[in-house]
This record gives structure tokens, sequence and C-alpha cells, in this order.
């Protein structure tokens, strides 16, 4: 049921994390309910850029919105594997993904 | 000077919501909050998504809550200071509290209800790692004054309005105007977006886009700005400003040195009547933490409700406080002022 997600926090340390697959939770929640420095400001409606990530390993997945991409324009050092992880949905499709938690200002 | 009964610092849901209630107890409140209407994350963030879980309504706007608050709050006349950030809290002889916000405003009461959800709402500051080092020399997050650029060089970064409807107004104000975006694509209004694109072809701007402002040079103030093209690299640009416009984010800010108990950016309470560390100091919605927390707007109802009748004993030390049903009362308004 549950697979593996790799978040590479902004000290360059990864942690590898258990994510369930069925509870309907976005890659934002699950780095909060591990306690790692997201802030998932505005809930997970794509309306803040806190939890931009870079996508590091080859996984496809579904292409970004208009609506994520304008956050990401609030973002910064975005890159073209840039995502927001609240529209990152936990599947099974995604097993083994690892992502690195971008630079975020003070 | 501001007097009232419970000063309230965030004009958000819950903040609005405890005026209602302290207004059935006859208490009148003030509210300040850093953002220029009232509303919190619900104006600023998310005015035209529907919520869902407000008792007795299905599905609301957010923006259409903060209105019908604000209606319901009407009766009691309520004041605010609007789009001035809560600074500095002392106690004064009487053992009322003085809160003065960053533009000078004081206020005094003898109870304060922190209702200030996430913090205040405050720019965005790029992860620029000597970014510091300029502010005020050369970098800005904010446009006070447009004067302030006149016949100087200036980078605006951002797809946003802001970064849009500035660049349009410094077109004719600074010597020169660099506006630096990550896409082709902009988020702000189209006619905003057209016009950019004309000034552009017509020289009076320089547009360059699919590229982000990655780092600062200069020598006690701002020299240069090294723009990293997603194709042609970097490229280093001369100027004498750089205002990155990349929207608001909240920050806990001046209220985390009030010597208030805090965990992870949040306010200690004590879920009798959610009151601080502090006596007479109080924090309602998303801004405390107790064990159970749960940050929903509906839960800050509550916090605000149980609030005002602790707020009602210290206020009134020799009243009894009897509790009503607005079924049998209706709503008794307090006189303007």
């Amino acid at each position: 049921m549950d697979i593996k997600i790799t978040v590479i926090d902004r000290d360059d340390k990864a942690h590898e994390l258990d994510a369930p697959t069925d509870m309907n939770m976005n890659l934002m929640e699950l780095c909060k309910a591990y306690e790692l420095p997201v802030e998932g400001t505005c809930g997970g409606m794509a309306l803040c850029s806190t939890c931009h990530c870079y996508v590091q390993s080859e996984h496809e997945l579904p292409e970004a919105t208009e609506d994520e991409e304008d956050m990401l324009d609030q973002a910064f050092f975005v890159e073209d594997n840039s995502r927001l992880g609240c529209q990152i949905k936990l599947a099974d499709e995604i097993d083994g993904l690892i992502v690195k938690l971008a630079p975020v200002g003070e | 000077m501001i007097k009232t009964d419970i000063l309230i610092i965030g004009a958000g849901p819950v903040g609005l919501f405890a005026v209602f209630e302290a207004g059935l107890l006859k208490l009148r409140c003030h509210l300040i909050d850093a953002l220029p209407q009232p509303g919190g994350q619900l104006s600023e963030i998310y005015p035209k998504k529907p919520i869902y879980d407000i008792p007795g309504y299905p599905s609301v706007l957010a923006g259409e809550l903060v209105d019908n608050l604000m209606e319901q709050i009407e009766p009691f006349h309520p004041g605010f200071t609007l789009g001035e950030r809560a600074e500095t809290i002392e106690k004064t002889e009487e053992g009322h509290f003085r809160v003065t916000t960053n533009k000078g405003t004081v206020h005094e009461a003898p109870v304060i209800a922190i209702a200030g959800g996430l913090g205040s709402f405050e720019p965005r500051k790029p992860p620029i790692s000597n970014i510091a080092d300029f502010e005020d020399k050369g970098v800005e997050y904010i446009i006070k004054d447009p004067e302030f650029y006149r016949n100087k060089r200036v980078v605006v970064a951002g797809g946003g309005d802001s970064a849009l409807d500035w660049t349009i107004f410094l077109a004719d104000v600074a010597s020169e105007v660099t506006l630096v975006h990550r896409r082709t694509q902009f988020r702000g209004a189209l006619d905003s977006v057209e016009k950019v694109i004309e000034l552009n072809e017509q020289g009076k701007i320089k547009l360059i886009t699919e590229a982000q402002v990655t780092g600062l040079n200069g020598n006690g103030s701002l020299d240069e700005v090294i723009i990293k093209h997603k194709t042609e690299g970097d490229i280093v640009k001369s100027t004498d400003h750089f205002v990155p416009l990349f929207g608001l984010s909240p920050k806990l800010g001046p209220i985390g040195d009030w010597g208030l108990a805090i965990q992870k950016n949040a306010i200690e309470v004590n879920t009798f009547d959610y009151s601080t560390n502090i006596p007479g100091i109080f924090a309602i919605g998303d801004i405390n933490t107790y064990p159970g927390k749960l940050k929903l707007i509906l839960c800050g109802f509550h916090e605000a409700t149980l609030m005002c009748q602790s707020a009602f004993k210290i206020i009134n030390p020799d009243k009894k406080l009897s509790f009503k049903y607005t079924t049998v009362t209706g709503v008794e308004g307090l006189e303007e002022g």
C-alpha cells in the first residue's frame, strides 16, 4: 500500500519517507506529516508556492496546470523540474520519487 | 491614542467574529491588521475559493464569508487600523496594554486578543544569500514612492500585476526599466501584459523573459544584478535598484518577541479560555496551539467565543456575567465611537 519517496532537504540531507497512497494525500502534506521544513501556507490550493520543490528522478508526472505555473511565478530559482508539492498526488506511479526542497526567502 | 476594551490583532475571520461575541457582552473592539483590507488570508489568498465547512453554509466563497462577518459585526461599530503591523507592546501604569504599530499608531486596551493567523503578510524576499546587505541600499520589496526612482535604473522582477503595473508606471519615471520574468506568459491582467510587450517593442523598457535574478553585486550599495537566462546563461546588468515583486507571505513577525510562550511559530494557550502565558493576552484562531488543535475557521469561532467570557471578567471584575441567547435578546448594538 505504501510507496517510498525521498525528500532531500535544504541542507542536502535525504529523508526516505513511507507514503500512503490511500489517504488522498499530496507531497506537501507528506512533508508536513514528517515535520520537514515545508510551510504549505495556503493549505494545498496552489496559492502560495511555499511547497516549491525540484523533481530529481525520471518519473513522468502529470503536467503542471496553468494555476500551478502561475503560482510558480511567485517562487524563486524556478527550474524546468520545478513543481509545487501540493499538486503532486501520492500514488503508485510515483513510487521511488526523489524531490529536493527549493530554497525559500527569509 | 485609540482606546478600546479588546484590542484584536488580526482582522481575519476569527478576529472579526470576536467583535460579535464581545459586542454581545457590551465590550468594544478595535482591530489592527497589516493588510489594507479586512479578511486576512480569505481576502488576500483565496477570496474566490468556496469553503464547505462553515456550519449552516453548504458552500460559501471566502470573500463572501468576510462580507457577511463585516455585516454581522456592523452593529458593534468596531474600529480598524488597517495597513499597519502591530509592532511593540508595553504595560501602562494602570495595567493596560499599549500596542504601537510600525507607523506609530498607539492603541490601549485592558485585553489583547491575538488573532494573527499565520502572521502578518510581508513581501516575499528572494533567497539570494547577500540580499540583506542591499536592503534599502538598492533593493526594495515594495514601491512606496515612484518618484524615488526618477532618472534611476531599475530592475523589476516578477510576473504578477504589481510587477507589470509598476513596470508600466516606472517607464515614464526611471531612466531605464528592466522587467525580468521566468517565463513568457504572465499571470497579470491581459491589458497590462499587452502594454508591457508594447513598451518593450517601443524600446521604452527592457523585457527579459525566461530569466530570473539569481545574484546581486555591489560595494556598499547595489551596482549590478546577475540574471540567469534559460538559454543565454548569465547576464550581468548594471542597475541602481532591484525591486523583486513576488507577492506576500505571512510571517509571525514582532509578536514573536512579546514574551509569549511560542511553539513552532504558534502561541501556546490554555483551552479553558485561550489565554496565553501573559494574563490579559489571549490567542485565537490559526495562531494558537494546544493539544488537539485544528486550524479551522469554525474552531477559531469557538475559541473567540470562550475568550470573550474571560475578557469580560478582566474588564469588569465586579460585574456578574449572565449568559444570554441571541434568540432571546436579539442583537443590541453599541453606540458609535
